[in-house]
């Protein structure tokens, strides 16, 4: 039989079987509306009061700063618009990461264009590594919020939110502007990084739950108390009337109980992790001639492998990745429904052809050495077949 | 034509219509071109073995497409047909079934060669998404450019047909091949041509003749 390896974590992980279990429940006999004032209503409520309990015990937070909603591109969106539009009076300037998520850096630009809003977007450097200095530069009094994501989803390169969120702190102080707050999309980072709201000095915090071994369809933004969001939808007292509708019971169950398994290993599966992704990366780089490793060589995720070959295009690899039951990823413009090329590599400074060329494979719970080693050995013979149909020869500096 | 074949059921792709745009379904001829490129350029050409090359594209853009072609002096028929590209999938199959079908049973003739047209081979392929059109196009493009290539270098002039793009738009500085691009990737009306290209907004005077070319364009590769 054909092996199979997903190494796809990043665009989604499967349902872990213990999420599954706790799920199942509000898929069957536990059919209430928690907004019923029955017994069948109040049993699911119990229960919804009680994940959003447990997801704030692990985020060090207080159950009524916890929002559900339909997962990180809701967050996202509610967080910045929602801040945007109710805090507009004080101030319309906005600072983000010019290689954000799409759910970020479009909602910014909407702001931008449709809002009178102005936006800061801020470069970073060749690793993908944005500065404190950098946000401290582009803060001004007007500056209302500054959304600064907690790892990238291509390339893996973990930003300093820590620092940033201090800083922002400090200046929030000193310029007597308790108005301008701080947001982070954490979403690649359950499992492997440190959520503790309170270290991170972050405001607004947005996780989903796809992406950490629980179900599609759910997420969470984080919002501090006392700040004041407006809502992009209306129609009920849910969620603080900040997200009315119906909860998405299941999902919530769901979310709830992925991530207190995903935090509980984290440094476990983060040590086990880092060797198989750094095997990765050595065995595709001393085996393949011409590549380039995209994000910080050290500090990104401990599943993030992201790596340039030259001279080919990322879509046929992919399918002849395919073909030998490896299932990855590619920031090429044929794989995107705009036939656009990846944002996020064109913006670390590097030519279009590279950014077509780029190869992502991302770890999980899964992934053993077996697959990583299966990988080394069949991406060399797919490479050097596509090389041989390809007329193009990216200049060295770009890999060198 | 001879180089049409009857679809084969079970390995219609979604060629037809816009609505499976997000569709991921590549035929099994296509399937077999990709991971079986035909007369592919595996070594460097020798100087003088071909007579006649194009080229098209720019890694740039995502694709770029290198053929090399020999003519007989005599018959003007394709006797053979190479390639090199930087490729997707579709480019790839596309470029691979293009070079089986002017070589085929005894080559074509450069003139029946200039009468190719994308639909023709994505139609041989069994269809190709909608929004992989480009794709085929490319190769397209780039025979088109050899055969230019040959008739230069034999000195027929006369023959050479010049594909120069034309401001239709002096205002936005629109081409007919912009308007082309964006027929495309799929805009079949005046208000979405006008979206990805601006063109005619502030002259409106222009509309009736971008109106033609989108017809024009929307037979040429929709049919």
């Amino acid at each position: 039989m054909k092996r199979e390896v997903y190494l796809d974590h990043a665009a989604t992980t499967p349902l872990h079987p213990a999420v599954r279990e706790a799920m199942l429940p509000y898929l069957g006999e536990k059919f209430g509306n928690p907004s019923s004032f029955h017994g069948v209503g109040k049993k699911v409520k119990d229960d919804v009061d009680h994940a959003r309990e447990r997801v704030a015990r692990v985020l060090h937070v207080r159950a009524d700063e916890i929002l559900f909603t339909s997962g990180g591109t809701e967050s996202d969106n509610l967080a910045i618009l929602g801040y945007a539009r109710m805090n507009q009076s004080q101030g319309k300037h906005l600072i983000t990461l010019s290689i954000e998520h799409h759910a970020v850096l479009e909602t910014m630009m909407h702001l931008e264009k449709k809002e009178g809003f102005e936006v800061t977007y801020l470069e970073p450097d060749r690793d993908g590594l944005v500065t404190v200095e950098q946000v401290e530069a582009a803060l001004r009094e007007d500056t209302i919020l500054v959304s600064i994501m907690y790892a990238n989803n291509e390339i893996g390169t973990i930003e300093p939110i820590a620092q940033i969120g201090n800083v922002i702190q400090k200046w929030r102080e000193v310029h007597k502007r308790p108005v301008l707050k701080f947001h982070t999309d954490a979403c690649q980072t359950t499992g492997y990084l440190d959520l503790d709201v309170e270290k991170l000095h972050v405001d607004m915090f947005t996780l989903n739950g796809s992406k950490m071994y629980g179900p599609k369809g759910i997420g969470l933004l984080y919002v501090k108390r006392g700040i004041k969001l407006e809502p992009l939808q209306f129609g009920g007292s849910q969620e603080r009337a900040l997200r009315p509708g119906t909860e998405n019971i299941a999902g919530i169950i769901g979310m709830a109980t992925a991530l207190e398994l995903a935090q509980a290993d984290r440094e476990q599966e983060t040590q086990r992790l880092i060797p198989l992704r750094d095997r990765l990366i050595e065995g595709i780089r001393s085996s393949i001639p011409k590549t380039r490793l995209n994000g910080h060589p050290t500090t990104r995720l401990p599943n993030n492998v992201n790596i340039s070959i030259m001279d080919i295009e990322g879509e046929a690899l992919i399918l002849y990745l395919d073909a030998q039951g490896v299932y990855a990823s590619t920031g090429s413009a044929c794989t995107s429904a705009s036939l656009d090329p990846s944002h996020v590599i064109l913006a670390l400074g590097l030519p279009y052809e590279v950014a077509h060329g780029s190869l992502r494979l991302t770890l999980g719970r899964s992934t053993t050495q077996e697959d990583v080693d299966y990988v080394i050995e069949v991406l060399p013979s797919l490479v050097e077949k596509l090389r041989s149909i390809s007329p193009v020869h990216v200049d060295e500096k770009y890999f060198v | 034509m001879t180089h049409k074949q009857d679809p084969q059921p079970g390995t219609q792709g979604d060629v037809t219509t816009a609505d499976n745009a997000k569709s991921w379904f590549y035929t099994d001829i296509v399937k077999d071109h990709f991971f079986n490129p035909r007369n592919f350029m595996h070594d460097e050409a020798q100087e003088g073995e071909y007579n006649a090359i194009g080229k098209v594209g720019s890694p740039a853009c995502g694709d770029e497409l290198r053929v090399w072609m020999k003519v007989d002096l005599v018959t003007e028929k394709i006797t053979d047909f190479r390639w090199k590209t930087f490729g997707c999938g579709s480019a790839i199959a596309s470029t691979s079934m293009a070079s089986v079908m002017v070589t085929e049973n005894g080559g074509m003739t450069l003139e029946e060669a200039r009468k190719l047209k994308p639909q023709d081979i994505m139609e041989r392929l069994g269809g190709l998404p909608q929004r992989k059109f480009h794709c085929s196009v490319l190769c397209d493009k780039a025979l088109r450019d050899a055969i230019n290539d040959y008739y230069r270098r034999s000195d027929q002039f006369d023959k050479i047909i010049v594909e120069a793009s034309r401001i239709i738009d002096p205002v936005s500085k629109v081409t007919d091949h912009d308007i082309e691009e964006a027929v495309l990737e799929g805009a079949h009306t005046l208000e979405l041509v006008q979206q990805k290209t601006k063109v005619g907004i502030g002259n409106p005077g222009c509309l009736p003749a971008v109106e033609e070319l989108i017809r024009f364009y929307k037979e040429k590769y929709f049919g």
